[in-house]
């Protein structure tokens, strides 16, 4: 079964599993996964479903459109050039079956 | 001059939208410890609503995405009161009276209120198959009624009506849309981008019918039949959807001897004409320093936007505060046509052409008096950004030569004026 695994600053953990594929950030407030805003409803206009990607699912990304290029240079944690993504646009269940991000200390 | 709050104050919110919900958030967020209570006519835990134009997928149900993940009112100790109706406020008590019998007392209120379509006084507007769409209730009974419809009519070629348009379409449905004006969007886009945005979905087989209005919905057995135009054609229907604005809800404020000026009319620092009421978001006219007069913005910025200042202002008081003055952004997706509005234009403002609109990419710079005030952006995402940056600036030193040519950095240029 699909999942994703979200790391919270802190350094707890919540993994939750999908039965039908669905973007990180839906999944992150569908599940009460704190941290992660999605202000515009998943539009990629907002910049407040900010994650880090974990290192051994960097090469499995989407590539990232110009939309999502443009609103991760307005998140408001630092940005990593490798690891930094939008929640709302990687879905997960589709291509890609598993993931852990870091959720960043702010999104506003 | 706004008081800070003291802890023993109890807040009172009125509205569960983006700008109630961010309101409970702000406040928390900004240090305030007092009682704060919620109040909502929805019964629904607060939810997105900008999906439920642009993502009607027609198939199984919508499951609506929430505004917070659950348990955000306990966690932020809020009594939220959802499914209830503030039905009277007295000004004078400080107290609400609710559809369910309860009453309130508030040491200070916000008014969350939002808007709500706007009615069509025509005949046949109640049949059966007619619909208008701003609820997660309208939009679960649209997209029931989506699956089993075929030829779809929409009345008004602006936000929402375009957007559903193009779900629509993509879903195989015959679209036709009726729009009184010469162009779409009229309201909301120059006529360069409203022009772009018309052959586009001209292009993928919307049947866009400009200058066009509608006379009557005409029906068999209590369900809509035809769509009849102002011109006299007939449309086969066997959904319409009346997507022709939204009205304000100031009923409440009104009745409470507020001022009332289009929107519930509030002061830079967002209080009403009562000093312990405030009102955010949609049901709002403001003075707006982009337009330079009062104004009432629909969006989810302006609702977040205003609900973070406010909230930061009554937790911390103010000294030296400047108002609101947040730039007002706004964005659609219709189909493949992707439209990103930074500032407001203006009727009269000189438009300016950055970039090919043949390429399918393009922005519409807005001039007044010689500066820069609006960019409209089609599936030109750098250029919203950029612009985003730009109008918050001193935009008089930079020349439309320079701000139009395709080669320009905006983003650098956004820089250098900061």
């Amino acid at each position: 079964m699909p999942r994703i695994t979200y790391h919270q600053p802190q350094g707890s953990q919540q993994t939750i599993e999908l039965d039908e594929p669905a973007p990180l950030m839906q999944t992150a407030l569908r599940n009460g996964v704190p941290g992660i805003v999605g202000e515009c409803g998943g539009q990629a206009m907002c910049a407040t479903c900010h994650v880090y990607v974990r290192e051994d699912y960097l090469d499995q990304l989407p590539e990232k459109s110009e939309d999502e290029e443009e609103m991760l240079e307005e998140v408001a944690s630092p940005f990593d050039e490798r690891r930094s993504r939008l929640g709302c646009q990687i879905t997960i269940g589709e291509d890609l079956e598993e993931i852990e991000v870091d959720v960043p200390e702010s999104q506003v | 001059m706004t008081q800070p709050l003291q802890p023993h104050e109890h807040v009172v919110i009125i509205g569960t939208g983006q700008a109630g919900v961010q309101m409970v958030d702000s406040l928390r967020q900004n240090g305030f410890t007092g009682p704060i209570t919620v109040v909502g006519d929805e019964p629904h835990t607060p939810y997105q609503r900008p999906p439920l134009s642009k993502e009607l997928a027609g198939s199984s149900s919508i499951v609506p995405l929430p505004l917070r993940p659950e348990g955000f009112f306990d966690q932020a100790e809020t009594q939220a009161l959802l499914g209830v109706e503030v039905t009277d406020l007295d000004p004078q008590a400080k107290e609400l009276k609710l559809s369910d019998g309860g009453r309130l007392s508030y040491n200070r209120l916000v008014l969350a209120t939002g808007a709500r379509n706007r009615d069509l006084p025509i005949e046949g507007a109640d049949l059966q198959g007619v619909h208008g769409l701003r609820t997660l209730d309208d939009a679960e009974n649209l997209h029931t009624a989506l699956s089993e419809a075929w030829r779809v009519v929409i009345v008004g070629a602006g936000f929402i009506g375009l957007e559903v348009a193009a779900c629509a379409n993509k879903l195989g449905k015959e679209v036709t849309v009726l729009e009184f004006a010469d162009r779409p969007m009229a309201r909301a886009l120059t006529s360069s981008a409203s022009h772009y945005v018309a052959a586009a979905h001209t292009e993928t087989g919307i049947n866009l019918k400009l200058g066009e209005g509608i006379a009557s919905l005409q029906g068999q057995h209590g369900k809509v039949t035809t769509a009849v135009g102002s011109s006299g054609e007939q449309y086969p229907a066997d959904l319409v959807l009346i997507g022709v604005g939204v009205v304000p809800n100031t009923e409440l404020a009104e009745n409470a001897g507020l001022k009332i000026s289009n929107g519930i009319a509030v002061d830079t620092q967002l209080c009403t004409s009562d000093p312990h009421i405030y009102a955010v978001g949609d049901c709002t006219t403001f003075p707006n320093h982009f337009t330079g007069g009062p104004t009432r913005l629909e969006s989810v910025q302006n609702a977040t936007d205003q609900a973070r200042y406010l909230g930061a202002l009554l937790v911390q008081g103010n000294d030296d505060d400047a108002g609101y003055r947040e730039l007002p952004w706004f964005w659609s997706n219709q189909g493949g046509v992707r439209i990103q509005i930074a500032g407001i234009s203006a009727p009269g403002d000189e438009a300016v052409l950055r970039g090919d609109p043949e390429t399918g990419k393009f922005s519409v710079l807005c001039f007044r008096d010689g500066a820069l005030a609006a960019v409209e952006s089609i599936n030109a995402p750098k250029d919203h950004m950029a612009a985003r940056k730009l109008l918050v600036g001193d935009t008089s030193s930079l020349s439309r030569e320079e701000l139009s040519d395709p080669e320009t950095d905006l983003r650098k240029l956004a820089k250098s004026i900061r």
